[in-house]
C-alpha cells in the first residue's frame, strides 16, 4: 500500500480526491432530496410584508401572486399602493435592493384607512360585489340587501366598480376616542401637551433664595 | 425595623404639597348635574341599564359591567336621568365619550343598602364579587378594575400585600389627607384585602414627607400585624414597580406583573373604597380630589361626587381664571392639560392643578439633544431615554422594543431633568401607540390573508367540482350514444316514439 503510494503519488492523489468528491457529493445529493424546501421561502417572506389588502392594484390577483412574481423577478417592488413607502422600504431591505418610489401607474398611497359602505336603501341585491370581494367581507344573497362586515374589510375598492347602482362608497374611518393616540411632538413648535418639562419653583425655595 | 431598598434614578422636584393640606377634607356638595362617563377604568366600557327620564336613587346601579375586565357604575346621588349621550370628558384628545347625565334633586336619597356583618366568614370569591359590584377600580391613577387584580390564579402564592400611600407626585395630597383623616378605614380596608389575598405580610408604604399621615396610620394599625413603613421621599417612588423594589428589594420582571414575584399593590384610596363597600355596602360614588395651584385662592381637598363638573370644584376653591395659564388634570409630572373646565371628575381624578404662568411656565421650545445623559441617570426603570428619543424620531420601532420601551412608566423624570427641554415622554407615548397600531394592523392583515386563502381554496374546490360534474355528464352521454349506435338495448329515438304513441292512445281512450 505504502509502496503504491510512494511509487505513484499522482494516481494516489487523484484517487483520494475522486473518492472524497464522491463521498461529499453523495452527502450533498442526499441532503438536497431529504431537506428539500417546499415552495419558495422568499415569496412567503415577501407575502408577510405585503398588506394583504388583496386589492389587485399591482396587476396581480392578490398579494400572494404578486409576492410570487417579485420572488421570480417578474415584477418591481413598487407596485403596492396600500402598502406605500413603508412596504417598499421593507421589501428593499429584505431583497437587498434600492428602494424606489411608488409606481403611480398602479395608484396613489392612501393617507387614511378606508372601509366600504353599502347604502342599503339603494342596494338591489345583485350579489356582484359579493363575488368581487377578495376576503368575503360582504354579506347578503340574491334579491337580499347586502352589507359590509367592517372588521373584515380591507378597503381594496374592488366592490365599487361592479355595483350596477353605484351604492357602495369608500368611507374614511373617523378618528375617535378609541383610535386617538399621542403624536410625535412638533420639533420646532412650542406646543407641548405633556407637562413634565416644567421645572416649577417651590414657594419655599423662592423664599430661601430671597433670604 | 424593615430594610428599605432604593431604585435606580429618580428626581426631587419641588413638592408643593403644603398648600392644600392646611384645611381638612371638605364635602363638595351636590351640583345640579352629574356627568358619568361609561368608561372610567381600563377595560370594556360599562353598558347603561337605565333609560332617559328614569328616577334613580343614590347608590343605584346605572350601568353594568360588560365582560370580565369591566365594572358597574352607580348613581352618585338621587335624581333623574337627563340624557345618555356623548359628552366631552377629561382626556388629552378632547374627544367626546358616551356618558350618563343625571339631573340631581338635592335630596341625596339613598337606595336600601347594608354592609356585611362578618366578612371574615365569607368566601374570598364572594368578597371579590362584592368589590366588583361596588364598581371599584384602582384609584391611584390607571383605574384597573380591583376585582380583576384580586382574582389571582390559585397556583400563584402572594407573599406581600402592599398598600400604596406614597403619593410621590408634586402638589397632590388626596392620599395624604385620606391617611390623616381616615386611617382607620384604610387599615380596615387593608384587613379585608389581607383576608382575600392571605399574604405573609401586609405593608403600608408612605414617603417620609407625610409625618401626620404616618402617625395616624401607625395609631390605627397598632393592634394589627400591618406594618406601616416610611422611606425617603423621591419621585417616582409611588410607581407600583418602584414601590415594590423599595419595600421588598425585588424587581418586577420586564413585561411581567407584580404577582409574578408574589406581590400585590393597592392604593390607599382603593382600600377606603373597599372598606365602604364591605362594611357599609356603599358603592364607589365619590372620591377625594385635590384642587391646588396658585390660581386658586384656597387650595384644598374635596370629597367629591363622581361626575361633578370640574368648574363646580374650581369655583368652590376660588378659581382665578385670568391668572391660570393652563388647567391640568392630575399632577405636574404625569397629568395632561385640559382645554375645558366643564369636564367631569371620574374615579381616577386625584388632582386638578391650576398654576399661574410664573408657577409652571410654558416650556421653552425644545432644543437639540446634547447627549448629557442626565435622563438615563434619572430613569427609574433603568432605560436609555436618549437612545429611545433618537429611535422614536427615526421611527425605528424594532430597536425601541429592543430597548424595552414598554417598560417606560411615563413618569416624566427624563423630561424634567432634560436641559434642552425635550418633551421625551411624548415621544415615547407616540412610539408606543404606533407600535401597538402596527401590531393591530399586522393581526388584521394576517386575518385578511387567511380569509383570502380560504376563499381561493373554496373557489378552486367549486371549479373542480363543476369540472368533475361536467366530465361525468359527458361520459354518461358518450356511453348512451355508444349503446345506441351498437344497437344494444332499445334505440332511444324508437323508445321516444313509442312513449308518444302510448300517450296519444291513452288520451284518445279517455
Amino acid at each position: 500500500m505504502l509502496e503504491f503510494i510512494t511509487q505513484y503519488p499522482l494516481i494516489t492523489a487523484t484517487l483520494a480526491l475522486v473518492s472524497l468528491g464522491t463521498i461529499f457529493g453523495g452527502i450533498l445529493g442526499f441532503a438536497a432530496v431529504k431537506f428539500k424546501t417546499e415552495g419558495n421561502p422568499i415569496a412567503d417572506q415577501i407575502n408577510d410584508i405585503l398588506p394583504q389588502t388583496q386589492c389587485g392594484q399591482c396587476g396581480f390577483p392578490g398579494c400572494r401572486p404578486y409576492s410570487q412574481a417579485i420572488a421570480d423577478g417578474e415584477a418591481a417592488i413598487n407596485r403596492c399602493p396600500p402598502g406605500g413607502e413603508t412596504t417598499i422600504q421593507a421589501l428593499a431591505d429584505l431583497l437587498d435592493v434600492d428602494a424606489i418610489p411608488l409606481d403611480e401607474e398602479h395608484g396613489e398611497e392612501k393617507v387614511a384607512a378606508v372601509v366600504a359602505y353599502i347604502h342599503e336603501d339603494q342596494c338591489i341585491g345583485c350579489t356582484k360585489c359579493i363575488q368581487a370581494c377578495p376576503v368575503d367581507a360582504i354579506l347578503g344573497a340574491a334579491k337580499q340587501m347586502h352589507t359590509v362586515i367592517t372588521s373584515e374589510c380591507t378597503g381594496c375598492d374592488l366592490c365599487v366598480e361592479p355595483c350596477p347602482v353605484d351604492c357602495i362608497d369608500m368611507i374614511v374611518e373617523e378618528e375617535s376616542l378609541q383610535t386617538w393616540h399621542w403624536v410625535l411632538p412638533d420639533p420646532i413648535g412650542r406646543k407641548v401637551e405633556i407637562i413634565a418639562t416644567d421645572a416649577g419653583l417651590d414657594e419655599e425655595s423662592e423664599r430661601d433664595r430671597a433670604a | 425595623m424593615r430594610k428599605i431598598y432604593s431604585f435606580h434614578g429618580g428626581i426631587h422636584p419641588p413638592e408643593n404639597k403644603h398648600q392644600s393640606v392646611r384645611t381638612p377634607i371638605e364635602l363638595a356638595g351636590i351640583p345640579e348635574q352629574l356627568t358619568i362617563p361609561l368608561s372610567q377604568h381600563i377595560g370594556a366600557p360599562s353598558s347603561p341599564v337605565v333609560s332617559v327620564g328614569e328616577r334613580v336613587l343614590k347608590g343605584q346601579m346605572i350601568a353594568e359591567a360588560r365582560g370580565f375586565v369591566s365594572i358597574p357604575l352607580h348613581a352618585p346621588t338621587s335624581g333623574t336621568i337627563d340624557a345618555i349621550e356623548d359628552r366631552i370628558i377629561a382626556h388629552p384628545s378632547g374627544f367626546p365619550a358616551p356618558c350618563i347625565v343625571i339631573a340631581t334633586d338635592g335630596d341625596d336619597h339613598w337606595i336600601a343598602h347594608q354592609g356585611l356583618e362578618d366578612y371574615e366568614s365569607l368566601e374570598r370569591t364572594e368578597l371579590v364579587n362584592q368589590i366588583r359590584n361596588a364598581g371599584i377600580a384602582g384609584m391611584g391613577g390607571a383605574g384597573f378594575p380591583t376585582a380583576v387584580k384580586l382574582s389571582i390564579k390559585p397556583d400563584i402564592k402572594i407573599t406581600t400585600l402592599i398598600i400604596n400611600g406614597t403619593e410621590c407626585e408634586p402638589y397632590i395630597t388626596a392620599d395624604d389627607v385620606l391617611m390623616r383623616e381616615r386611617a382607620q378605614q384604610i387599615v380596615q380596608g387593608a384587613m379585608i384585602l389581607r383576608h382575600i389575598i392571605n399574604p405573609q405580610e401586609t405593608v403600608i408604604g408612605v414617603e417620609d414627607n407625610k409625618p401626620e399621615g404616618i402617625a395616624s396610620l401607625q395609631a390605627a394599625a397598632k393592634n394589627t400585624d400591618i406594618d406601616v413603613v416610611q422611606f425617603p421621599t423621591k419621585y417616582p417612588s409611588g410607581g407600583e414597580k418602584q414601590l415594590i423594589e423599595i419595600l421588598t428589594g425585588k424587581q418586577v420582571p420586564s413585561g411581567g406583573l407584580p404577582s409574578d414575584i408574589g406581590v400585590i399593590c393597592q392604593n390607599v384610596g382603593t382600600a377606603v373604597a373597599i372598606y365602604n363597600a364591605i362594611f357599609a355596602g356603599e358603592p364607589l360614588i365619590s372620591r377625594i380630589t385635590t384642587v391646588t395651584g396658585q390660581a386658586v385662592e384656597s387650595p384644598r381637598n374635596f370629597d367629591v361626587l363622581l361626575g361633578t363638573p370640574m368648574d363646580f370644584l374650581l369655583e368652590k376653591a376660588g378659581y382665578q381664571r385670568e391668572n391660570n395659564n393652563r388647567l391640568i388634570m392630575g399632577g405636574p409630572m404625569m397629568g395632561f392639560s385640559t382645554p375645558r373646565t366643564d369636564v367631569p371628575i371620574v374615579k381616577t381624578t386625584n388632582c386638578i392643578l391650576a398654576p399661574t404662568e410664573s408657577e409652571l411656565p410654558t416650556p421653552p421650545p425644545a432644543q437639540a439633544c446634547i447627549r448629557c445623559g442626565l435622563c438615563a441617570q434619572a430613569c427609574p426603570a433603568s432605560l436609555l431615554p436618549q437612545q429611545m428619543f433618537w429611535f422614536s424620531q427615526g421611527k425605528e420601532y424594532e430597536k425601541l422594543e429592543d430597548h424595552n420601551l414598554f417598560d417606560c412608566i411615563e413618569c416624566g423624570a427624563c423630561s424634567w431633568v432634560c436641559p434642552s427641554s425635550i418633551p421625551l415622554v411624548q415621544y415615547y407615548r407616540s412610539a408606543k401607540a404606533e407600535i401597538l397600531q402596527a401590531r393591530r394592523d399586522n393581526e388584521k392583515s394576517e386575518q385578511s390573508r387567511a380569509r383570502f386563502e380560504a376563499r381561493e381554496a373554496r373557489l378552486e374546490q367549486l371549479a373542480l367540482e363543476r369540472e368533475a360534474k361536467r366530465a361525468a355528464r359527458k361520459k354518461a352521454a358518450e356511453e348512451r350514444a355508444k349503446k345506441a349506435s351498437s344497437g344494444e338495448g332499445e334505440d332511444p329515438i324508437q323508445a321516444a316514439i313509442e312513449r308518444a304513441k302510448a300517450k296519444k292512445a291513452a288520451q284518445e281512450s279517455s
